[in-house]
């Protein structure tokens, strides 16, 4: 198939759009799709995140991000800098933007919660709760036979329970 | 020494070679946009000893390459052409035999790359798993919990995973339904581009499919994803060359490309690739004797930097189009 735009080179890029549910195809070569902007189609990530963040939030919000807005702590970028470069500062960026960055996110990926593998020694267990201690010491109460003891710390657990802890 | 285009593995008729990539930033730095020189040989450095003794990988800082070896890593496929665009602070780490390559303080801190040849996801997702969880035992990554590993570009959040298969799709780009094949595969929450050349102008009829998202889905889950569409595109590129084969226009593309291929004094690597790619499947049907190995080896190094880092020096344009010319002769 020849290209639709020269009629002369062989079309390698074919762009399906819908717009307002009707469907039109393009079938173009690569030298008129990259003159007519489709050259990105197909890049590493299909798109360019900048290009899409920029999409998302309008010119004057942009502006608007400028002057007094937050910064990140730890790298020191603005919104503005995440938007302009499509490049997101340091680790802490996603905590400190997370509301702003949380659309496109959406968007991306279509699902915002991470699945799979997680980091070796990130796992922090964290601090038992005071009821969960209590429940320790009647399993060991319990297991070395001292029912005297057993028995006050079962109280103690449902007088904690009791109170909504 | 196996090369991940030595043209063995599962399904190698369409398969080219399997490659998993894996992105990690430390939790103790910026990301790479933020950092300076200094930082970021610092960061480097730290990496490079936490793999210290594993592996067997050797350290190789960019700058100390010429511009030619570096273009050939990237048309191997070693490493990204956006990390060959750079060597300031920047660092590689590489096996022997070239299937792990590690690019430091590319977009990321880490960039874990595992090639394999052939149809491997399982195998090269084992390996750069294991080296992740190497470097993960002395360096703190940066991860959340919500988002999964933290990367420089949001669309890597999650597993930071990019699995991807080059598939060799002669008949397919012939029947020219590579342009549909790409629209369903999208909502299949994959991507398929030219493995070579800038957009869908694919050299050597050479895809890249791979997963487009990288949150919300586990590595697993993505890897037989991929595996799947992978097994029904090759079927369907299969049925593609059994019907092309019975056509005498088909073996006569085939044999001209090869007396081409075999005869000629000057070929640019846009028709070289045009021609290899007739070849490669005029063996597959059994039309041509020649192995897949040498016409796998072909299709990469005679990419026009590669050929450069073979010869030891810039060639012109002209030059190193006669001296592909030769080599092909030769091999073939």
């Amino acid at each position: 198939m020849l290209c639709q735009n020269c009629k002369k080179n062989e079309a390698t890029t074919h762009i399906k759009t819908i717009v307002n549910g009707e469907a039109t195809e393009a079938h173009l070569c690569s030298d008129c799709a990259k003159s007519l902007g489709y050259d990105g189609v197909f890049s590493d990530f299909g798109f360019n995140f900048s290009d899409m963040l920029s999409s998302f939030f309008s010119e004057p919000v942009i502006a608007g991000l400028g002057g007094r807005s937050l910064r990140c702590d730890k790298c020191g970028s603005t919104f503005n800098d995440i938007v302009r470069s499509g490049k997101i500062g340091c680790g802490d960026c996603y905590s400190t933007f997370y509301d702003k960055l949380l659309p496109s996110l959406e968007r991306l990926h279509g699902r915002t919660s991470h699945e799979g593998k997680i980091p070796n020694c990130i796992v922090e267990v964290p601090d038992k709760t005071e009821k969960e201690k209590l429940q320790d010491e009647l399993d060991e109460a319990v297991k070395s036979q001292d029912y005297e003891k057993a028995a006050e710390l079962r109280d103690k657990i449902k007088e904690m329970e009791s109170e909504g802890k | 020494m196996s090369k991940w285009y030595i043209g063995e593995g599962d399904h190698n008729d369409i398969v080219i070679s399997t490659r998993i990539r894996i992105a990690r930033n430390l939790a103790d730095y910026p990301f790479p946009v933020r950092l300076d020189n200094k930082s970021k040989i610092e960061v480097n450095e730290k990496i490079r000893d936490a793999l210290d003794g594993k592996e067997n990988l050797t350290y190789t800082e960019l700058k100390t390459l010429t511009r030619s070896q570096i273009v050939s890593l990237a048309e191997r496929h070693l490493i990204s052409p956006e990390f060959a665009s750079n060597s300031d602070a920047r660092a590689l780490l590489m096996s022997e035999n070239e299937d792990i390559s590690i690019m430091l303080c590319e977009e990321d801190h880490i960039r874990i790359q595992v090639m394999k040849s052939g149809l491997a996801l399982k195998e090269a997702y084992e390996l750069a798993d294991k080296i992740d969880t190497e470097i993960n035992q002395s360096l703190k990554y940066a991860f959340d919990e919500k988002l999964g590993y933290l990367t420089q570009c949001p669309t890597n959040l999650g597993t930071g995973m990019r699995a991807s298969v080059m598939l060799h799709l002669p008949a397919l780009t012939a029947k020219g339904q590579i342009g549909s094949l790409a629209s369903t595969v999208s909502k299949l929450g994959l991507t398929i581009r030219g493995a070579y050349g800038e957009g869908m102008s694919a050299m050597g009829d050479l895809y890249q499919l791979s997963n487009q998202v990288s949150l919300g889905i586990s590595e697993k889950s993505a890897i037989d994803n991929l595996k799947t569409i992978t097994l029904q595109l090759a079927a369907q590129e299969r049925a593609a060359r059994e019907e092309a084969s019975k056509s005498i226009e088909t073996e006569d593309a085939v044999f001209r490309a090869y007396g081409i291929l075999k005869s000629a004094r000057i070929l640019s690597t846009k028709e070289f690739m045009s021609l290899i790619s007739k070849v490669r499947l005029g063996a597959v049907l059994g039309m041509i004797k020649t192995d897949l190995k040498t016409i796998n080896e072909l299709m990469v190094s005679m990419q026009p930097a590669t050929i450069n880092a073979f010869v030891g020096k810039t060639l012109s344009l002209e030059e190193r189009d006669v001296e592909r010319a030769k080599i092909v002769r030769e091999r073939l």
